[in-house]
């Protein structure tokens, strides 16, 4: 589960579209945008190519586990509800998505776009008018929310002896 | 002793029709918003959450405006709804240690790596009913910002782990048993124990949590620290073969530390209990921790004497939905039932007077 770290850098040449870590990364930014936002971005980019849906958009769960203590073994918290859908485009290239909610154009929209960016011709369009504001908008939110909390930090001082 | 009647079904049409012409509420006022409710009501949509073992904010929000504001009806409503769906599979454990924190503090230590960051919290309010919420809807300005700290924030249990003077978790690397799936059986492993308590009704670990405390079991209990913010979750599709993440969720996390004297094969140190609730349910994870560490008690060799340290005790009755589905069938038709018990204490009672006549 190493992966977090390195994907979350990024790869924004985008050289190897197949790879994991890539992949990897835009799939965990498609999975926080809504389907609303994705398609706002798609929208500054020439039509995708027409796709075909394999299965879905359909709603499930995925069973969420924790650690007793944070770091030892694994349990069962909870459920949460999870959208996924894969598609094909007329190419042969198939895309998924696993999306937390029940947001279905979202979980659509994130598989076209996991199957589109597979052609590495199309790919740095994809990145750069969808991948990256979509992920400097999930930074800016994570920035704010960080500021907010910094403000409500503690500074300790040690009161002076009364004489 | 149930038997199947009819009759009753326009009665409960006309019943239903006025439950729902009550929940609506005076016309004269505005509809409340599901959204609204996910927004405004956000700890009742998160105990509903977590009580219904189900995240999905939305949904939680849907559930307590159709039970008018009953979170164990609402709680209900999710459970009932999540078995509709189908399950996918099951995500990694959360690290919680890489979580996005709102708010992190820790009552053993004052000064430590991360800092104390108090949040969005009821604390240190003076409890005085504002009237000015009355009035109207002002927005209030915007809370202050600053620099965050880019310091990561450690466990607080880690730091003690280092020292050795924490008792390390073990991770067998073991499939979790799963309550949903296989009913539970005694005794229950610790994992089953949690997954039980996280989805307990939190009155009743409160309840217990706060026995501890009152001698029943020996506790001593400090807050090593509790965090709240929101993690990543990781789920590795079958079709795919590699973890990615599927979103973040909000969880709240309690790490109680508990002094243990030491036993036969273990050295006095410190032990856990732990806390992790969805949503920001800080009673209820520090609830949870309690009584994870009270039921701890027989695998650490000590007495088990108290309700909280029962497994049986405490397990089979945290479920609200199940505690509540026991409770309330009382209120169905036991009309054959109760006519036997009748002819019973009539038999009885002629037997007495007569004995007594005698």
């Amino acid at each position: 589960m190493n992966f977090a770290g390195s994907f979350m850098q990024g790869d924004a040449a985008g050289t190897d579209s197949l790879a994991p870590a890539p992949r990897q990364r835009r799939m965990g930014v498609l999975a926080r945008a809504g389907g609303a936002e994705i398609a706002a971005r798609l929208a500054g980019l020439p039509a995708p190519p027409p796709h075909r849906r394999l299965r879905g958009p359909e709603t499930g769960l995925v069973m969420v586990r924790g650690r007793a203590g944070g770091d030892g073994a694994a349990f069962n918290l909870g459920e949460m509800t999870v959208t996924r859908c894969s598609v094909a485009l007329e190419d042969g290239r198939v895309g998924h998505a696993y999306v937390a909610g029940r947001d279905a154009r979202q979980a659509e929209l994130a598989a076209l776009v996991d199957a589109w960016a597979q052609d590495a011709a199309a790919l740095p369009a994809i990145e750069a008018a969808v991948i990256a504001p979509l992920e400097a908008a999930q930074a800016a939110r994570r920035e704010a929310e960080a500021a907010r909390a910094a403000a409500t930090r503690v500074n300790f001082f040690t009161m002076t002896q009364m004489r | 002793m149930y038997v199947a009647t009819k009759g009753g079904e326009q009665a409960i049409g006309a019943a239903h029709a006025w439950l729902d012409e009550i929940r609506r509420g005076d016309p004269a006022q505005p509809a409340i918003d599901v959204a609204q409710i996910e927004d405004q009501l956000g700890l009742a949509v998160d105990r509903v959450m977590a009580e219904g073992s189900c995240h999905d904010r939305g949904l939680a929000a849907l559930a307590v405006k159709q039970a008018r504001g009953d979170l164990i009806e609402a709680a209900f409503l999710l459970r009932a709804y999540r078995t509709t769906l189908p399950r996918f599979g099951a995500s990694a454990p959360l690290d919680t240690a890489r979580m996005a924190i709102r708010r992190r503090i820790s009552a053993t230590y004052k000064d430590l790596p991360g800092g104390q960051v108090l949040g969005p919290t009821f604390d240190y309010t003076h409890r005085l009913l504002d009237f000015r919420l009355a009035a109207g809807d002002a927005v209030p300005p915007p809370a202050p910002t600053a620099m965050p700290d880019p310091a990561p924030s450690p466990r607080v249990t880690e730091l003690l782990a280092r020292e050795g003077l924490m008792q390390r978790e073990v991770d067998a690397g073991a499939e979790p048993g799963d309550l949903t799936r296989a009913p539970l059986a005694f005794p229950a492993d610790r994992p089953l124990r949690l997954q039980a308590l996280a989805r307990g009704d939190e009155g009743f670990l409160l309840g217990l949590g706060y026995s501890t405390q009152r001698g029943y079991g020996n506790n001593h209990p400090f807050v090593g620290e509790i965090r709240v913010g929101d993690v990543a979750v990781e789920f590795t599709p079958p079709e795919l073969g590699f973890p990615v993440e599927i979103g973040e969720i909000g969880v709240t996390e309690c790490q109680m530390v508990n002094q243990f004297t030491g036993s036969r094969t273990e050295p006095p140190q410190f032990t856990r209990g732990y806390g992790l609730v969805f949503g920001h349910a800080e009673r209820k994870a520090m609830s949870m921790a309690l009584v994870d560490r009270s039921l701890r008690a027989g695998e650490l060799g000590e007495d088990t004497t108290a309700p909280a340290q029962d497994q049986e005790f405490v397990l089979y009755h945290c479920d609200n939905v199940e505690a509540t589905g026991f409770v309330e069938h009382l209120k169905l038709p036991h009309y054959v039932d109760f006519q036997s018990e009748l002819e019973n204490v009539r038999t009885m009672r002629e037997t007495a007077l007569k004995a007594a006549g005698e």
